[in-house]
């Protein structure tokens, strides 16, 4: 089936689906076989899939991260994990639906996954908060991380938010502590952290669950210091018209590529051609590959090493003269 | 009824006018009292009316903290590059060195407080808005390791609108770097005080501004992870007085202390020595 396009760029694609659903449509009224005929559309679409995305701009790469079709962190748990129990609240103040999190297993062994939640219609966003955590999903991210570490259990965090949440309660209630916190917490805890970019990395709020051995990003996925509308609106005063969030967005280098190159992160994981919406499956078997992948890696090194090497890799980063 | 009359009074001859230069007087921005500048000099740039903490340059907070000849800068050397080709930000780079000093936005010292050594760092706002990039947090990290070579003391002093945006991903980058650098400290027991003066904001509250052993905060800062500005635009509607100040972040119980400038030296004095084990200095009220 076609899906509607949300996204502009898609439109192409979208028609070209339509087209091949028609013709099923009535090849299977008139119970007539159209196999020679829908084949070569089918290469097409894959084709014009590849070249779509090929070519996405910084701004429609951000417009695929954002998309509400992509796989979220329920979905990654559902899909490369198993024996999942969610565990909820920080203990302090009341449960934070943006963020879930709970023991699961990878490839049979216990750990702790941790990751923030959007909501795939309106009325579960207005429940996660559009993925946007109050200071009480960082605490319970928290309380998770140290539960994982004192049953050495190693962590897995996925990342997919426009930002902490900026409002009255969550200012009141320290925002910013909550954040730093876990930046402080998760520079020292004393068992394995794989941190990947699913969505969007937006800010502070991203960061907090980002501080990792290893950090990798999905290949249409975005990380950055502002939302690219933000940016805009301090430099140009324009924070909406599609030219200045381009400019913005390009100008941020907010890519998978770009953060590799600039030595933030470790490693793009593919996505299907097309996005990872459009195979949900195939998206999770990339990823699931690469986590355990790289828990074989960091599972053999000792607490006090693994530490020190997380602290050296963040040291390192920044780029200035002398 | 002449009673009622005036007496009428010859005119005295009006005194000839005094020559004052216009620069003499300062005016609070806060409540307008108006002064000579030597009493807002003599009160550390705080009003003399109404208490007002005026936004003061990063080597006056290394004055008034720091002992006189005790000190000298460190990591003078390092220089904001622009990594990301970032639309006219080797322009205002170039700028804010003009208008602020080379210092980039923070300033590191290394000297002595009350006879202790301790390293001392300062950001300074009027370097494009005290912005966090790359330099900001080598600087905080290369003080914070010779603190812990040294065993000495770590303050930040902060005053940040937040990350810079133009190093991107790299400013972000700078809050686990630093972070990370701390939690060092942490596991070897040096104290850290944090120190934040007006405005406090993102990237640099959401991490060392909010990490000390102990913060302190000047009376009337903003503090706050989001501005005021973006707040009010998530909501829609005004916020209420006194949101995000020095007094509504100790009310509830995010800082441990909020103390006039006057003070801060003393108060940062008393701290360190309880926590490194050190005798109260003579001379500091200890009662």
């Amino acid at each position: 089936m076609a899906s509607t396009p949300t996204l502009e760029f898609e439109r192409p694609i979208f028609e070209l689906e339509k087209q091949i659903d028609e013709l099923k449509r009535m090849a299977g009224d008139q119970h007539l076989s159209v196999d020679e005929e829908i084949a070569p559309l089918q290469e097409k679409l894959v084709a014009l899939r590849g070249e779509v995305y090929k070519n996405l701009s910084p701004l429609q790469r951000l417009q695929v991260a954002r998309s509400n079709k992509r796989p979220f962190s329920l979905d990654y748990l559902r899909l490369c994990f198993t024996d999942f129990v969610e565990l909820h609240g920080d203990r302090l103040y009341r449960e934070d639906a943006a963020i879930v999190g709970g023991w699961a297993r990878l490839d049979g062994e216990t750990v702790m996954v941790i990751g923030h939640q959007r909501g795939r219609d309106t009325k579960e966003n207005l429940r996660r908060n559009f993925g946007m955590p109050h200071p009480e999903g960082y605490r319970k991210a928290l309380r998770l991380m140290k539960l994982a570490e004192k049953f050495q259990v190693p962590v897995f965090t996925f990342i997919d938010t426009p930002g902490a949440w900026a409002g009255l309660g969550a200012e009141e209630r320290g925002q910013a502590e909550a954040i730093a916190r876990n930046l402080f917490e998760m520079s020292h805890l004393e068992v394995p952290i794989v941190a990947t970019v699913i969505g969007e990395g937006g800010s502070g709020g991203a960061l907090a669950l980002g501080v990792a051995d290893r950090v990798m990003m999905l290949e249409n996925s975005v990380y950055s210091v502002i939302t690219v509308e933000g940016c805009a609106a301090i430099l140009w005063k324009d924070g909406k018209s599609p030219e200045m969030r381009e400019r913005a967005a390009t100008a941020l280098k907010i890519t998978a590529q770009d953060l590799l190159e600039l030595g933030v992160i470790d490693e793009i994981i593919p996505e299907p051609v097309g996005g990872a919406h459009t195979n949900h499956e195939v998206a999770a078997a990339s990823l699931q590959e690469a986590l355990i992948r790289h828990y074989e890696e960091l599972r053999k090194i000792k607490p006090e090493k693994l530490v020190r090497r997380r602290r050296e890799k963040f040291l390192k980063m920044g780029q200035f003269t002398e | 009824m002449a009673w009622f009359k005036k007496e009428k009074k010859a005119r005295q001859p009006r005194r000839d006018r005094l020559e004052i230069p216009p620069d003499v007087w300062e005016k609070c921005e806060a409540c307008g009292h108006t002064d000579i500048r030597e009493k807002f000099v003599r009160n550390f740039s705080v009003c003399p009316n109404c208490d007002y903490h005026r936004r003061i340059r990063a080597v006056e907070y290394v004055q008034i903290i720091m002992d006189d000849n005790s000190w000298e800068e460190t990591e003078a050397d390092l220089r904001s590059t622009d990594p990301l080709g970032f639309p006219d930000y080797a322009g205002r780079l170039k700028k804010a060195r003009t208008n602020a000093g080379e210092m980039d936005a923070i300033l590191t010292v290394s000297g002595k407080l009350g006879e202790m050594p301790v390293n001392l760092g300062v950001m300074d706002f009027a370097f494009m808005g005290g912005s966090m990039g790359s330099v900001v947090g080598e600087k905080i990290a290369r003080l914070a390791q010779k603190s812990l070579e040294r065993k000495h003391p770590l303050i930040v002093v902060s005053a940040s609108g937040g990350a810079r945006m133009q190093e991107g991903v790299l400013s972000l980058m700078q809050m686990g770097k630093v972070s990370a650098v701390l939690s060092q400290l942490a596991d070897r027991r040096i104290p850290y005080v944090s120190v934040l003066t007006n405005p406090t904001t993102g990237g640099v509250s959401a991490s060392y501004a909010m990490l000390g052993d102990a913060i302190i905060a000047e009376p009337g800062a903003v503090i706050g992870f989001a501005g005021p500005r973006v707040i009010k635009q998530t909501l829609g509607q005004d916020l209420p007085e006194g949101f995000q100040t020095a007094e509504f972040l100790l009310d509830h119980g995010m800082l441990d202390l909020v103390s006039h400038r006057k003070d801060l030296k003393q108060t940062l004095g008393r701290l360190l020595r309880h926590m490194s084990g050190k005798p109260a200095a003579a001379g500091w009220a200890t009662s």
